[in-house]
């Protein structure tokens, strides 16, 4: 799958963000390996490192598999003084797991983000895609048993 | 042109002047961190933030060009206030053991915070302490102090197109490495040192041997002589607060003495002996019909990215040995013997402006008896400067010695091998002496000197038109290579050196190396070839000694014996 994406872009430093995020988007677990990155590092004549700086800086871009839903909340300051603290506590408690992990089930992954933007709606989190804003530990635990429900 | 007020006084500059460079012209001096001249302007650290009236936020005087009517305050409270903080924030996340560093009080971040007037840390340490990459025997790399200004990834990337250091991660979590946190000896690192060259604190520094020469100094059972390479005498100066352009040899040389070194020899000499070997093997290559072009093989980074990047490339490389190697086999060979020394009694150290020989000296290739290095340890300039510091000598004041003979009879042509294109100019004044056997009308070869990235020359060889090329720096040789690759390359000899500048500028020369640096060591290194008697390495008269007595003649079986080598296509 990787090479029919690769052909598609022009062999390009330019090209990397749109290669990761068109691929991992297709991967069911949507994480990108060492050897894809070797791969794209290839095709498009950057270092592998260039590559891994990219997948790094980014928290859209995984190195790890994760779940069907991606939970991601903010880690930046405004969340930080605005209760994050105990929003991301009910995550891990309902969730059973920690920052950065995947449930067993793997319905879930719960990791952090850089600033969404949402800093008047602090504390946020995005699931899929999906912004949340003025999260409380009673909205987040609505949100994800809407979320259990639907699957 | 536009006019603006820097702390109340009118400056004039150019449209597109940042104002780091505006302030430059009133002598106002703006401190920075990332900042390097010749380098990109990156604005990672904010340390040269200035206040200008009516803007709200501070801004960083390298990165912000001027605008008609600016008044800028490079001191106010709120900008001292600021960079004060800024350098706590660093210093907090910074192995600050400044005593036990190498770059004690020769290290940027300390001068700034000591001209900050930090005397303490509102901020706690946060340093988590990460392991050294030492796996290498020509680069520590030291992540502890590392201040993320991204000198170091510059360089590498665009300077040298290598690209093995880069940021990972991002905002507190950054950090600078190669891919996977691996070694630099994993990677396609060809140990140029540049980074090091660039680091403004001593997170990347060349790995230390003077406690091993030292030892060697101290032990009686040992002959320890050194050779020392054609840069280091235009560069060393600078390690002694001298300024850059500085010729020592004389006293580089009585240094050497007082450290102890039972002889001082010149690298000059065996720089003479490859072009003698080299341009007998090009003048047979264009003869025979062998590959061509064909390429220097002195440069250790170079001979790095061939094997990693261009196995394809490996028979154009010439065969010969790099100066440094040809004396440590010669050394441990003809030197032992006509001493009456035990080669494994001899200690053999070299001088070298240069990361990569460390790297080069440990081949395996690299030795005659297949056991012990030829040349038994390499010091950079800055490593020599230290331990002429360490020996507490006026260097000043010492008096002029000459190199010892005989490997200190040396030629201009040899000299020249120290700067960019010194190699081509070098060959060519013997290649086209033996190939046309009539003497150069001119003997200086101007076209493939100075500073341009890449250069070409068309001579004359015995009716021929021949062309050649020079390219520094890797991002520059690879631009050679690739044509080399696809067929399209016009030339029959190509130099190459790995760093900016050539040897002057190479990764293990005196910190604070610029392009105008670069330009005051390269015309040192021209002073010191038309101060010579002998310019051509054909008339060295112990080359044609050495020839008669021992090796024969040029390529003889012995010569490739000892002088010449080979290379092999190998993954990092």
């Amino acid at each position: 799958m990787l090479e029919e994406i690769l052909k598609k872009y022009p062999q390009h430093e330019d090209s990397l963000i749109e290669i990761l995020l068109e691929y991992q988007n297709k991967k069911t677990k949507r994480f990108i390996t060492e050897e894809e990155i070797a791969q794209i590092s290839n095709y498009l004549g950057v270092t592998e490192s260039k590559v891994c700086s990219v997948v790094s800086f980014y928290t859209f871009f995984s190195t790890e598999p994760r779940g069907k839903h991606i939970i991601q909340i903010c880690k930046d300051v405004p969340c930080y003084v605005n209760g994050r603290g105990n929003v991301l506590k009910t995550l891990e408690q309902l969730l059973n797991i920690r920052i950065g992990e995947t449930t067993k089930d793997e319905k879930f992954t719960l990791e952090y983000t850089s600033c969404l933007g949402n800093c008047d709606g602090a504390p946020a989190m995005r699931i899929d895609g999906k912004t949340f804003t003025n999260l409380n530990p009673n909205k987040v635990k609505a949100i994800i048993s809407e979320y259990r429900g639907v699957n | 042109m536009v006019n603006i007020k820097i702390n109340n006084t009118d400056v004039t500059v150019e449209e597109g002047t940042t104002i780091l460079d505006a302030a430059k012209t009133k002598n106002i001096k703006i401190p920075t961190l990332c900042y390097y001249p010749d380098l990109d302007i990156k604005s990672d650290c904010r340390i040269c933030t200035v206040e200008i009236a009516g803007e709200k936020g501070l801004v960083t005087a390298c990165s912000t060009p001027v605008r008609e009517g600016m008044e800028i305050k490079t001191n106010s409270p709120r900008v001292l206030n600021a960079r004060k903080t800024i350098t706590e924030l660093m210093l907090a996340n910074h192995d600050a053991n400044c005593t036990a560093c190498e770059k004690n009080m020769n290290c940027e971040l300390q001068t700034l915070a000591n001209t900050l007037g930090i005397d303490e840390n509102r901020f706690e340490s946060v340093l988590e302490m990460q392991e050294l990459d030492t796996a290498n025997t020509s680069i520590t790399r030291n992540p502890n102090r590392c201040i993320k200004c991204g000198r170091c990834v510059d360089v590498c990337k665009n300077v040298q197109g290598i690209n093995v250091l880069e940021s990972m991660n991002r905002s507190h979590e950054m950090v600078i490495s190669p891919k996977y946190g691996k070694y630099l000896s994993d990677e396609d690192c060809t140990f140029c040192g540049q980074c090091s060259s660039v680091c403004p604190v001593a997170s990347i520094t060349e790995k230390d041997e003077t406690d091993i020469v030292w030892n060697a100094l101290d032990d009686d059972k040992k002959h320890v002589i050194v050779q020392v390479a054609p840069a280091v005498r235009v560069s060393l100066g600078e390690e002694m607060g001298q300024k850059p352009g500085s010729i020592v040899t004389e006293k580089m040389v009585a240094a050497l003495k007082q450290l102890g070194f039972d002889r001082v020899f010149d690298t000059d000499f065996t720089a003479d002996l490859t072009i003698i070997e080299e341009g007998n093997e090009l003048i047979e290559r264009i003869k025979t019909g062998g590959k061509l072009p064909m390429m220097t093989s002195c440069c250790p980074g170079w001979i790095s990215l061939v094997e990693q990047k261009y196995p394809d490339l490996i028979d154009n490389i010439s065969s010969c040995k790099s100066p440094q190697q040809m004396f440590g086999a010669l050394a441990k060979t003809y030197y032992a013997k006509k001493q009456n020394i035990d080669p494994k009694d001899l200690f053999v150290v070299s001088i070298m402006p240069c990361t990569a020989k460390k790297y080069e000296a440990a081949r395996e290739e690299m030795s005659v008896d297949g056991k012990n290095q030829d040349v038994d340890a390499v010091l950079t300039t800055r490593e020599l400067g230290k331990m002429v510091r360490q020996m507490g000598i006026n260097f000043d004041q010492l008096d002029k010695v000459e190199f010892d003979d005989p490997f200190g009879i040396t030629s201009g042509a040899g000299a020249i091998f120290g700067a960019t294109g010194g190699v081509m100019e070098a060959a060519l004044r013997t290649v086209s002496e033996v190939v046309n056997e009539k003497p150069l009308e001119k003997l200086d070869f101007e076209t493939v000197r100075g500073l341009e990235g890449i250069k070409e020359a068309e001579v004359d060889l015995g009716g021929q038109k021949v062309k050649v090329a020079v390219a520094h720096s890797l991002s520059k040789a690879k631009t050679l290579a690739d044509q080399v690759k696809d067929g399209t390359s016009p030339y029959a000899f190509i130099e190459v050196m790995t760093c900016p500048g050539g040897c002057i500028g190479g990764g293990g020369q005196p910190y604070n190396t610029t392009n105008a640096v670069r330009e005051e060591r390269i015309r040192a290194t021209y002073q010191v070839d038309s101060d010579m008697k002998i310019r051509k390495s054909h008339e060295n008269p112990v080359i044609n000694k050495l020839y008669d007595d021992y090796l024969k003649k040029p390529l003889s079986d012995l010569s490739h014996d000892l002088l010449h080598t080979h290379y092999r296509k190998r993954n990092a």
